[in-house]
């Protein structure tokens, strides 16, 4: 594990979220609580919509496109959609945002 | 040859009973029709959805002046009967006598009024007529005033209820020590006040009414106990009694109402009665399930068919949205009698049964009432329950363990099982219109009346239609907004309204939704709605947002947006031109004219969305919300400027309205046009506000269409100045705003309103200048240059990326 500073937690608006640029592509980190961050892939895999955009709610994201919903837990697509985007690990501490660039290097040698 | 035949009482039994015998014989008697109230039929238990606002007067009108004509009926409406004289065979009334051969009495019965001292103030009513009605709706109209419902029973709660959602104080006084007293128990009258109570309704129990006071008209109301309360309303909704005293003077023979046989014959073979004024083997008859038995027998016995009328079983919900209750049956205490009662105090439910021998005599279910009707069946069929008794409380899951198909449930029931208790229809009625070519719930409706008065059945009728029809008949999608809640659009907007719901999470919580902040389907409609409701007190939430109204442009399929300069009533210069040419050029955005008359800049990254906002309002442009549920353009033609056919300035028109509706936010998206003359440049007939100029100043029409749909408007009005156009427009958004459902466009709307409501509504000046100040107390939030605030600098950095990882790496 190699945690990265991103931001601010309050950098990012609750129910909200914000992109990181990535050798792997954009990875978009939710704020879905207070004190509850996701990250996952920003890219629709139905059509590319940029998974930031979209309203979150509870533990999920609808694509501003054509409002597909993915589990930010499991990156699962939710109801009839199939697909999956892939999720990484992200925590807070002391207020910061910290995303594992191990996990996101690992990808990209996976890719 | 043409038997006279008298009618005194336009209810809904002889109603239903002249229904009957058209149907049966049309011609076979020359029909005089007696009503002390001024008008023809309604649905006398609709009275309380209209009070609530769910349904217009209109809807529950059941047989109308017109309706009569064609049946060739003598009407003496508002005319009151004074006497009958059984020897000459005359009814003697205000306007003189009418003989007849046959008399029909369906007098039905009135409130009960408490013979306190000021019963008889005005403001004083009962919730008896559509008269009552009107007084209480007129009664609520006065912001914060206040109304004190005697009696909490089924009628006086839905009242209470309807004048709360009104926005009226409402205190409800109960003299026994809980609600409902004869139906429920003392623990489900509590939940049933703590239900009320939520709703902000004050419930005094044990509560004596000693006085009723004020000058001239009702003020206060004093209690036993020396408690005043204020009050601009007094409903009393202590009971009825049967109206027999024109039968009683006659020498009929009377128990508490008129005796009649199984033929609903009276003491006098000519003389028959029908309904509430019925007593038949000792029993009252209150609701409307047996008087609609009773009009068929009357009617059969009137043709000389033979037929006899025998009493079933009753059931009865609470009308008050979002309450659920039910009731059937006989509850009264006795030897022999054992109650098997569920509670679960943290959902708020509680159901009751209550077993004499092996059968099922009555049943209450509070909070959860889905399996009442095969409560019900078991009472109405007495069967015998004996083998089930230990599960029999949880219902027709439990017994025999598997859950029930609700289809095989209804396609095993018997051709005679009641579906429609409003209107007495069985299964078969319903089977036989479908086989006789009905395919829709509007046809059945129209063929069988069921489900066509409270609705409570509509979900069985379309399981029969289901079961009948197979795959040929869709049941139609529950109307809730979305997965999160089982309430529907309305009641979501109604319920913020009157428990003046102001936050999101307030909603969530106090309307129970299942998720924890709701979907993106459900969140941008509440969204709306708050701020609609409550434009001082609401903080609009973007995220909450569809990406384009969180973004102020238009995402476009590759993730880029195009952005809309906003051009007042279609008109631009050299210089705005020249400052979009500059902004094309250094964002690098496609440039397209729009159907609306401006200029689309496509492809804009989002990171340089609050750059191109900074240019375009540097040249003095805004945002054109073309992303928007709001205001989207005016389009307007050249007019009286330019046209040599143009009547009016239909620019200046544009212009003004555009200054004054833009950035407002709508249900759904609102496109207006102005067209100086007929020959509509400006396509303003197919617009949600079209205005077209005339010579003699300006025809408004609303709710047309160029989407999905195609439609022309209708016309609002025809006003002759400016400044009325714009404020005949701006009441009719107004009134768009604050009722519509989220997504639906003006015209989906008034389909479902009726244009006759709208435009009554709006013909009232003073509700149109009240519908234009709260548009302005809105605008005075909302009418701001988006694209200004978010190029902010610190607004500025959140369309960036957060971080760039790409670079770290290279480090």
């Amino acid at each position: 594990m190699s945690w990265i500073d991103i931001c601010a937690v309050t950098e990012i608006a609750e129910r909200g979220a914000r992109i990181v640029k990535t050798e792997v592509g954009c990875i978009a980190v939710f704020r879905t609580g207070p004190e509850e961050v996701f990250a996952a892939s920003n890219t629709c895999p139905h059509k590319g919509g940029p998974l930031s955009e979209g309203i979150v709610h509870g533990r999920k994201v609808t694509c501003p496109l054509h409002n597909w919903v993915f589990s930010l837990e499991t990156g699962e697509a939710q109801g009839a959609d199939e697909g999956r985007i892939a999720t990484y690990p992200v925590r807070i501490e002391a207020g910061r945002v910290l995303l594992d660039a191990g996990a996101v290097a690992a990808a990209r040698s996976a890719a | 040859m043409t038997e006279k035949l008298v009618v005194i009482g336009a209810g809904m039994a002889s109603g239903r009973m002249l229904e009957n015998l058209f149907e049966l014989a049309p011609d076979a008697f020359d029909v005089t029709l007696f009503n002390a109230e001024p008008r023809g039929n309604y649905n006398r238990i609709m009275l309380s959805p209209v009070l609530s606002g769910e349904k217009s007067y209109e809807e529950i009108v059941t047989h109308d002046a017109a309706w009569y004509e064609q049946h060739g009926v003598t009407c003496r409406f508002g005319e009151r009967v004074t006497a009958i004289d059984r020897d000459r065979k005359v009814v003697i009334a205000l306007n003189g006598e009418v003989p007849y051969d046959k008399l029909v009495l369906g007098t039905g019965s009135s409130a009960f009024i408490i013979p306190c001292p000021g019963h008889d103030l005005p403001g004083v009513v009962a919730f008896r007529d559509l008269e009552d009605t009107t007084a209480m709706l007129e009664a609520s109209g006065a912001p914060g005033s206040k109304a004190v419902v005697i009696g909490g029973g089924l009628l006086g709660l839905e009242a209470a209820a309807a004048l709360r959602l009104r926005g009226m104080e409402v205190t409800v006084l109960h003299l026994a020590g809980h609600l409902m007293e004869r139906q429920l128990d003392e623990s489900a009258g509590y939940l049933l006040q703590k239900d009320l109570e939520k709703r902000g309704i004050t419930v005094l129990t044990r509560a004596s009414t000693k006085a009723i006071q004020g000058e001239g008209k009702v003020e206060k109301v004093v209690l036993e106990d020396g408690t005043v309360l204020e009050a601009d309303i007094v409903v009393m909704a202590v009971g009825i009694r049967p109206a027999v005293s024109v039968a009683a003077e006659a020498g009929l023979e009377m128990g508490r109402a008129v005796k009649v046989d199984a033929q609903m014959r009276t003491s006098d073979p000519a003389i028959f009665a029908v309904g509430e004024c019925v007593e038949f083997e000792g029993n009252l008859f209150g609701l409307v399930a047996p008087l609609y038995d009773q009009a068929k027998v009357l009617a059969k016995t009137l043709t000389g068919e033979a037929d006899s009328f025998t009493p079933k079983e009753l059931s009865t919900k609470l009308k008050v949205t979002g309450c659920d209750l039910f009731s059937a049956g006989d509850f009264a205490e006795g030897e022999g009698r054992e109650d098997i009662v569920f509670r679960d105090p943290a959902r708020g439910i509680y159901k009751r049964l209550v077993i004499e021998g092996d059968k099922l005599v009555g049943a209450v279910m509070y909070g959860d009432t889905a399996d009442s009707n095969w409560f019900f069946g078991l009472i109405k069929d007495g069967t015998d329950v004996e083998e089930m008794r230990e599960t029999l409380i949880f219902g027709p899951a439990f017994q025999g363990g598997a859950a029930v198909d609700p289809m095989a449930a209804v396609a095993a029931l018997p051709a005679d099982a009641e579906i429609c208790g409003c209107n007495g229809v069985c299964k078969g009625q319903i089977v036989a219109a479908i086989e006789g070519g009905a395919s829709s719930l509007a046809d059945i409706k129209s063929t069988t009346k069921a489900s066509a008065s409270c609705g409570t059945c509509t979900g069985l009728v379309e399981q029969v239609m289901a079961v009948m029809l197979g795959d040929g008949f869709e049941i139609p999608a529950a109307q809730n907004v979305c997965g999160c809640t089982d309430l529907s659009h309305e009641d979501v907007r109604r319920l913020i309204k009157a428990k003046e719901l102001k936050s999101q999470p307030a909603v969530w919580q106090e309307l129970g939704w299942t998720t924890p902040n709701g979907c993106h389907v459900c969140r941008p409609a509440i969204n709306f709605y708050l701020l609609a409701d409550w434009p001082l007190d609401y903080q609009d939430d973007p995220q909450s947002r569809f990406v384009n109204e969180r973004n102020h442009a238009n995402i476009q399929k590759d993730g880029t947006y195009s952005v809309m300069p906003r051009m007042w009533g279609g008109m631009t210069d050299a210089n705005e031109l020249r400052a979009i040419a500059d902004a094309a050029d250094k964002y690098g955005a496609a440039v397209k004219v729009t159907g609306g008359q401006r200029i689309d800049l496509l492809g804009v990254k989002k990171e340089d969305l609050p750059g191109i906002w900074y240019d375009l309002n540097e040249a003095g442009m805004v945002s054109g919300h073309a992303y928007s549920k709001g205001l989207r353009t005016v389009k307007t033609c050249v007019g009286s400027d330019w046209c040599r056919f143009g009547t009016q300035d239909s620019t200046g028109l544009g212009i003004k309205l555009e200054k004054k509706l833009w950035g407002s936010w709508t249900p759904h998206k609102v496109k207006l046009a102005v067209s100086g003359c007929p020959r509509n440049c400006a396509e303003a007939t197919c617009k949600d506000v079209g205005i077209i100029c005339v010579d003699s100043g300006y025809q408004v029409g609303v709710g047309g269409a160029a989407g999905m749909d195609v439609k022309e408007t209708e016309r609002l009005v025809d006003v002759k100045t400016e400044e009325e156009a714009i404020e005949w427009t701006t009441a009719f958004i107004q009134l768009y705003r604050e009722n519509a459902k989220y997504l639906d466009r003006p015209y989906k709307w008034v389909a479902k309103v009726g244009l006759d409501w709208v435009k009554e509504t709006l013909a009232d000046p003073a509700e149109r200048t009240a519908l234009n100040e709260r548009f302005e107390i809105s605008q005075s939030v909302y009418r701001k240059d988006p694209w200004a605030d978010h190029a902010r600098p610190e607004k500025a950095k959140s369309f960036q990326l957060v971080a760039d990882l790409t670079q770290e790496a290279a480090e």
